[in-house]
């Protein structure tokens, strides 16, 4: 329940002496900052969506085309595989992330020895770089798929899971660690009334914690469906986009994710530099999309404290 | 009120933020007139120096070279640095890092201070810069050339960029162990012998202590050996055949038995295990055949310096010979080793006057002075100019060998391939799949990759 808004009695931050030169003065201090976010973000933002309707090679020599980069990406098939890839390796990833990492957080946060050992171990994964996890579990992967004659890149169904297992282990850590946060937040005196009215331990689980912590299972998800469909580097260094093949007379590289995709079609030729932009776009929209609409579905379900 | 107030104030700092960002934005062009004038080297010394006194050193402008070797980084730096010593004309160089020049060379020809020479490297890389290339006909640099064999023209027959380097690849082979078996490159005429000769020595691998081939590993790093060097030999024989001389939008794959033959030869002869060549590593396989494992390595020039290198392979280069990629094609006692270029140099068209004129006069120093000329050669294996220093690379040795004694060489088709690392990859993955179980059905997947990826490819880049 929210509390009721405190009064000003000019001792606190709210205070009208305190708040007046702020708000006054506040887009002095914020200039630097944006002026960063327009240089770096918005700027090259506009510039992005005015070259998805362009044949460039280098951007000032861009040549207005109107929609047929869009017409160009839609008809791509591998774009097409590539999305559908995609959402396949979100929905697979978000689940089993979420799922794993709630419940080692759970676990650690149990009065276990070495707890904090084990977080510190867990968490590191993700410190190294996703080329370089690439390489690395492409190795172990091929080192064990050559025992049954066979190695990563035969077939988009290793190539998938490979790139599930690898990411998996390097999120897991990540997510972890918000999880243990907010299952550390969860009001004791809750538990204790929970036990006391006899609740089961399933009961405290999905009745208790769970709500409780709802505020980071929205920000791990929000995360990892974001972090699945932006996924490049694993995806580079893991397969590449292998095994690539001929199917219906359009070519399809089976174990491209949507980025990836978006990459090699920009190194195609100069043609094709404006229709990778496009599908940047179409992209970019996607994620978006589903972003907000993921965020306010779970937002909904928070409680607040 | 007090809130309007703030509201107006927040607006105008935006507004004045959003101009700022504006012209920031377009800044970049505005520079471009001032910047060439201040970088230019008042202070030059001009054509003064002696040998040099022909190249018209010297007229205001400056060198940007966007250098595509990694490898000759540094060699290209010593020699700019020389060059601005004896003409006081500045030459930067800066290097792409590996796998990187297209997207380098985009970003830094959107800025105001554009490179001034470039690489090309291929006809498709030509027409995505071809706004960018300077026609070279007339300019002494040209003129340097000794044949048109490296030279890429444009659509209306302009040549826009030349070649510096050539390179050769083909099969490197260990002369000492081929001695230890029995044999001597005498006994390699064609695919048959060969075959015989590998056959043999992988039949007595054991006692021998060494295989015929080293691993044809199909891992990224290895591939294009495979997929692009490989494949250039059925290309080339079956566009000789048809006479093709310009990028064809289907190829018919008549060759590609004989891609099959010695394909089939590499994978069999060799001590690599077929199933697991997805993973088997460039480095592997160089490692094989370094460490006298190996007599036979496919590979180009390039290697030279890193199998001789006291410091890695350590390899005797009398030991050293390269032979051409025998594969059962009639008349082929008379190949010569595969030679081509992908590095040429082009000229920014765009950049200014002076900066041209300093970028012309940079490159015929390049490849006339004793300092320009003993870098090539050294760096680079083959030099198609009049004035080239010997090299003494035995496998760039054996390549002008085969040429001299009537040989014919294997030309580069493959810089014909349309999308080429996409079309590359769809092969990789067939003959992958058809290395671990070799079966006619398999095969036709290669040749459907082979002959259907390229009109694919074709359609895609043209379409």
């Amino acid at each position: 329940m929210k509390k009721k808004k405190k009064t000003n009695d000019g001792t606190s931050v709210n205070s009208w002496l305190v708040r007046r030169p702020i708000q006054r003065w506040f887009p002095l201090f914020i200039l630097p900052t944006f002026i960063c976010f327009m240089i770096g973000f918005v700027w090259p933002f506009i510039q992005g969506i005015y070259l998805s309707f362009c044949n460039f090679n280098i951007p000032k020599d861009a040549k207005w085309v109107g929609l047929s980069n869009y017409a160009k990406a839609f008809s791509d098939s591998g774009f097409g595989h590539a999305f559908w890839n995609t959402a396949a390796f979100a929905v697979v990833s978000i689940v089993l992330i979420n799922v794993i990492a709630f419940f080692i957080a759970y676990l650690l946060t149990q009065k276990i020895l070495g707890a904090n050992l084990f977080r510190t171990v867990f968490f590191m994964p993700n410190l190294i770089g996703g080329v370089v996890l690439g390489y690395i579990w492409s190795m172990i992967f091929d080192a064990i798929l050559k025992n049954y004659n066979t190695y990563l890149t035969s077939n988009a169904t290793y190539g998938f899971w490979g790139l599930v297992i690898l990411v998996a282990w390097q999120q897991i850590g990540y997510m972890m660690i918000i999880y243990i946060a907010g299952l550390q937040a969860v009001p004791g005196d809750m538990l204790e009334a929970a036990k006391i009215d006899g609740a089961t331990n399933a009961q405290t689980l999905f009745r208790v914690i769970i709500p409780n912590v709802m505020s980071s299972i929205t920000i791990c998800t929000f995360l990892t469906l974001t972090n699945s469909f932006k996924l490049f580097d694993q995806n580079l260094a893991l397969t590449g986009g292998a095994p690539s093949v001929m199917l219906n007379g359009g070519k399809v590289n089976m174990t491209e994710l949507l980025a990836l995709n978006i990459y090699s079609t920009y190194n195609i030729n100069r043609n094709y530099h404006g229709v990778a932009q496009a599908k940047a776009v179409v992209f970019f929209l996607l994620v978006a999309v589903l972003a907000i609409a993921q965020l306010t579905a779970t937002r909904s379900k928070e409680v607040q404290q | 009120m007090k809130n309007r107030e703030t509201k107006k104030l927040v607006a105008l700092a935006l507004s004045a933020v959003l101009a700022l960002g504006m012209l920031a934005g377009c800044g970049g062009t505005t520079a471009t007139e001032t910047t060439p004038a201040e970088t230019s080297a008042e202070t030059v010394a001009p054509a003064e120096t002696d040998a040099e006194a022909e190249a018209p050193a010297a007229t205001g402008g400056s060198v940007y070279y966007l250098n595509f070797k990694p490898e000759a980084d540094q060699a290209w730096q010593d020699l700019a640095a020389t060059y601005t010593e004896q003409t006081g004309v500045e030459v930067k160089v800066v290097t792409a890092a590996s796998g990187t020049y297209s997207d380098t060379l985009t970003a830094e020809m959107g800025k105001p201070e554009a490179p001034t020479l470039y690489n090309i490297g291929n006809a498709s890389g030509l027409k995505d810069w071809n706004d960018y290339a300077l026609d070279l006909s007339g300019t002494p640099i040209y003129d340097e050339r000794v044949n048109d064999d490296y030279v890429l023209f444009d659509e209306n027959g302009a040549p826009k960029a030349l070649g510096y380097c050539y390179e050769s690849f083909g099969i490197i082979v260990n002369t000492a162990l081929l001695d230890t078996a029995g044999y001597t490159l005498d006994d390699i005429k064609d695919f048959d012998s060969l075959k015989k000769v590998a056959d043999d020595i992988h039949a007595r691998a054991e006692e021998l202590g060494f295989d015929a081939f080293s691993a044809p590993g199909l891992d990224g790093s290895s591939s294009w050996r495979y997929s692009g060097h490989l494949a250039n030999v059925p290309l080339f024989y079956e566009f000789r055949d048809d006479g093709v001389t310009e990028q064809p939008a289907t190829i018919t794959g008549a060759y590609l038995d004989n891609f099959r033959k010695i394909w089939d030869l590499y994978i069999t002869d060799t001590s690599a295990n077929p199933t697991s060549l997805a993973s088997s590593t460039g480095d592997e396989s160089e490692a094989e055949f370094g460490n006298g494992k190996a007599v036979f390595y496919q590979n180009g020039d390039w290697e030279f310096a890193n199998l001789t290198n006291p410091d890695t392979f350590a390899m005797n280069p009398d030991d050293l010979a390269m032979i051409p990629i025998y594969c059962g094609v009639e008349g082929e006692e008379k190949a010569g080793l595969n030679s081509g270029t992908e590095n040429c140099w082009a000229v920014n068209s765009q950049a200014s006057e002076e900066d041209i004129q300093a970028t012309l006069d940079f490159m015929y120093w390049v490849v006339t002075s004793p300092e320009g000329t003993a870098m090539l050669a050294e760096q680079f294996s083959g030099i198609p100019f009049k004035h080239a220093a010997a090299s003494n690379n035995v496998f760039g040795a054996d390549a002008s060998e085969y040429a001299a004694n009537g040989n014919y060489t294997l030309s580069w088709a493959f810089n014909y391939t349309p999308n080429v690392d996409s079309w590359r990859a769809t092969v990789v993955t067939a003959l992958t799949d058809y290395s671990a179980d070799p079966s006619d059905d398999n095969w036709q997947a290669v040749v459907d990759a082979f002959v259907g990826g390229w009109e694919y490819e074709y359609n895609v880049v043209n379409g």
